[in-house]
């Protein structure tokens, strides 16, 4: 029973409505305005609620039987996601403090990793060699103003 | 004669040393991306955009652009060789192109694909030329009103020309400009949607968001499934086309250049939809249909051709109204304003260096091209055994780099994983990313016309619809939504249909 909806028609349309939802509600906190001089708060309450609208479209869509492929979401590379994620993520929080190069270099460990293919040594020699290159590209060849070493540890540069 | 003048100017621009440096390295850079499945145009692009950001106006455009049509190039030579098109307007010619590969034509095939591609992007390149200073000049004349019904079919045609479900890519585009709407209000001041984080005042930014949605969602597309890649190519011998093969691609290529132009302006599809156009054409006007598919030599010169040309003259829009067709003018649009320059009818008289410079450049790109591609095509091969579990650290790592060098601003990192795992979502769910990021570059120009036509008219609504270019335009819009989704009501009533007997 459940197999005959289109999983994927349910899911997306509830991302929609909630998104739209998001964006309406928080909008309702800005300054309206009329039609003719339009507050900030406007132009995203009226798209909240065509998205909100939409999306209960496409959420119906999907709950009729049959209507769409049977479409099933498929397997989730979890390890893949969690790791990215963290690394992308690691990178932003820690750029400044560490600097380039150990940021640079965590990050690219971590995204490696992401692969099942991809053992802790040869994890380590993609890290390595891509902290090498970052530091050509941008730091040598682009000239960007970034500190190799951070001001959190003790030998910045 | 003005526009010998133009190109006079637009050569002198371009053959710069420096600027046919830039030129070579755009090109190559996207022949690599081109070959290499997995990252495509639109990543790359994003990637490289914050690094463009040092060098002089004209020559990050001519990089940017080198590698927009270069992976033309570059993903015509994987479909043709090993059946895996590398881009996907070249998805078309590894049907053909693949099957004469394997009667061991790989070289007559690849000729065609390059010579066809010059031929149709030279051309595109003076259509380019020819149509864009007139349309610059009517698009000077619209008004807030105008503009609003312009973006409005920008966007609605987008979709009319893409593939997957309506209702979905309306969705995908309402959501991208919601996402638009984020940072500080353009009359007021008023911060909006940025939950008292001030890095986010000044909006996000639209590199975050294609990283995300093209590059990271791509790779965790490509770790659902590891499969080892093996390659093996044999070498290429005999390139050059017999004279019976000149004889047959003569034809295919004039049409598919003229219908590559005509489609390369449209939004959207460009130059995928130019390519399986040309193809479908080709098949039906052949006299030896029972070919197609069979490495029909035909079947290679069309789509090559047309989707080149589209290339080019898809940046017709973006120069003189400064609407992208897709998602790579988008962020053309953002290569201009980090330069300073607002794309639109503007540019060509007051940065007529840059415009003609970046016209010409096309040209002397895609000459650079066939130097590049024929003689060095093993090289070019080769960059497929670089494994993927090296390839996509280095987008990630690029990508963070590049994006937090924009601004020195880390939220702008972290938008990067929020718009990756988004747009994974919604992939999987079926969703293009395509109209999200349109949407998103759009959003702000569609809510600041939308707001001062309305001011202007005294918040008459009507004003969209009496004068009659913006009238014109919201009719076309509505005219493509209707083509969208007739097909599928169609499409919806055979299979109702089909079901009654039983």
């Amino acid at each position: 029973m459940n197999g005959k909806r289109a999983v994927t028609d349910i899911l997306a349309g509830l991302i929609f409505v909630a998104f739209g939802l998001a964006f309406a509600i928080t909008s309702l906190s800005y300054q309206l305005g009329t039609p003719l001089r339009m507050g900030p708060g406007y132009f995203p309450l009226v798209l909240g609620g065509i998205l909100v609208l939409l999306g209960l479209l496409i959420v119906g869509k999907g709950l009729i039987p049959g209507s769409g492929a049977e479409e099933r979401l498929g397997s989730v590379p979890w390890r893949a996601l969690v790791l990215i994620v963290a690394a992308v993520l690691f990178f932003g929080l820690t750029v400044r403090g560490l600097g380039l190069v150990p940021a640079t270099a965590v990050t690219a460990l971590l995204t490696a990793l992401a692969s099942y293919r991809t053992g802790i040594l040869a994890a380590v020699a993609i890290a390595v060699g891509l902290t090498v290159l970052c530091v050509l590209v941008f730091v040598l060849a682009l000239q960007l103003r970034l500190p190799l070493f951070g001001p959190w540890l003790p030998f910045s540069v | 004669m003005d526009l010998l003048d133009n190109l006079a100017l637009g050569l002198g621009t371009a053959l710069q040393p420096q600027n046919v440096l830039y030129c070579l390295l755009g090109v190559v850079l996207g022949t690599a991306v081109g070959v290499l499945p997995g990252i495509g145009p639109t990543a790359t692009i994003a990637m490289l955009l914050p690094i463009t950001f040092s060098l002089e106006p004209v020559a990050a455009l001519i990089m940017l652009a080198g590698i927009y049509y270069g992976a033309q190039y570059g993903g015509s030579t994987t479909a043709i060789l090993i059946n895996l098109p590398g881009e996907s307007s070249a998805a078309v010619t590894a049907i053909d192109g693949h099957e004469m590969a394997l009667k061991g034509r790989a070289g007559p095939a690849l000729a065609t694909a390059a010579l066809g591609s010059f031929f149709a992007g030279t051309v595109a390149t003076v259509v380019l030329a020819v149509f864009a200073p007139p349309l610059a000049r009517a698009a000077l004349r619209f008004g807030p009103a105008e503009y609003f019904s312009l973006v409005v079919l920008g966007l609605l045609a987008s979709i009319a020309l893409a593939r997957g479900s309506t209702l979905k890519a309306l969705a995908m585009i309402v959501l991208g400009i919601l996402l638009g709407t984020v940072g500080q209000d353009i009359y007021t001041g008023t911060p909006r949607f940025v939950f008292g984080v001030r890095e986010l005042y000044g909006g996000l930014n639209f590199v975050s968001v294609a990283v995300g949605m093209f590059g990271v969602a791509e790779i965790l597309r490509n770790l659902e499934d590891e499969r080892a890649r093996s390659v093996v190519v044999e070498k290429v011998k005999n390139l050059w086309p017999t004279r019976e093969d000149l004889r047959r691609i003569v034809a295919p290529v004039l049409r598919a250049t003229g219908l590559g132009s005509a489609l390369g302006v449209l939004p959207g599809g460009g130059h995928v939809l130019a390519a399986f156009a040309s193809y479908s054409v080709e098949k039906r006007v052949s006299k030896r249909p029972q070919e197609f598919g069979h490495g029909a030599i035909e079947g290679v010169a069309g789509p090559e051709s047309a989707n080149n040309a589209a290339a080019q003259t898809s940046f017709i829009p973006l120069l003189t109204l400064g609407l992208p067709a897709h998602p790579v003018m988008a962020l053309m649009i953002g290569a201009f304003i980090i330069q300073g320059i607002t794309p639109g009818p503007d540019v060509i008289s007051e940065q007529p260096e840059l415009f003609w410079g970046l016209i010409a450049s096309m040209w002397i790109g895609n000459v650079l091209l066939v130097l590049l591609n024929l003689p060095l095509i093993g090289l070019w091969v080769r960059l497929l055994t670089v494994p993927y579990q090296v390839l996509f650290p280095a987008i990630i790592v690029f990508a963070a780099i590049g994006t937090f060098s924009l601004g020195f601003n880390p939220w702008h990192v972290y938008a990067i994983a929020f718009f990756g795992v988004l747009g994974y979502v919604l992939i999987k769910c079926g969703c293009e990313p395509a109209p999200l990021l349109l949407g998103f570059v759009l959003g702000p120009l569609l809510e600041e016309n939308l707001r001062r036509a309305l001011i202007i008219s005294r918040g008459d609504p009507t004003v969209f619809v009496t004068r009659p270019i913006s009238a014109a335009l919201l009719a076309l819009a509505i005219g493509a939504l209707a083509l969208a989704v007739l097909p599928a009501i169609r499409k919806r009533r055979e299979v109702v249909f089909q079901e009654e007997p039983s």
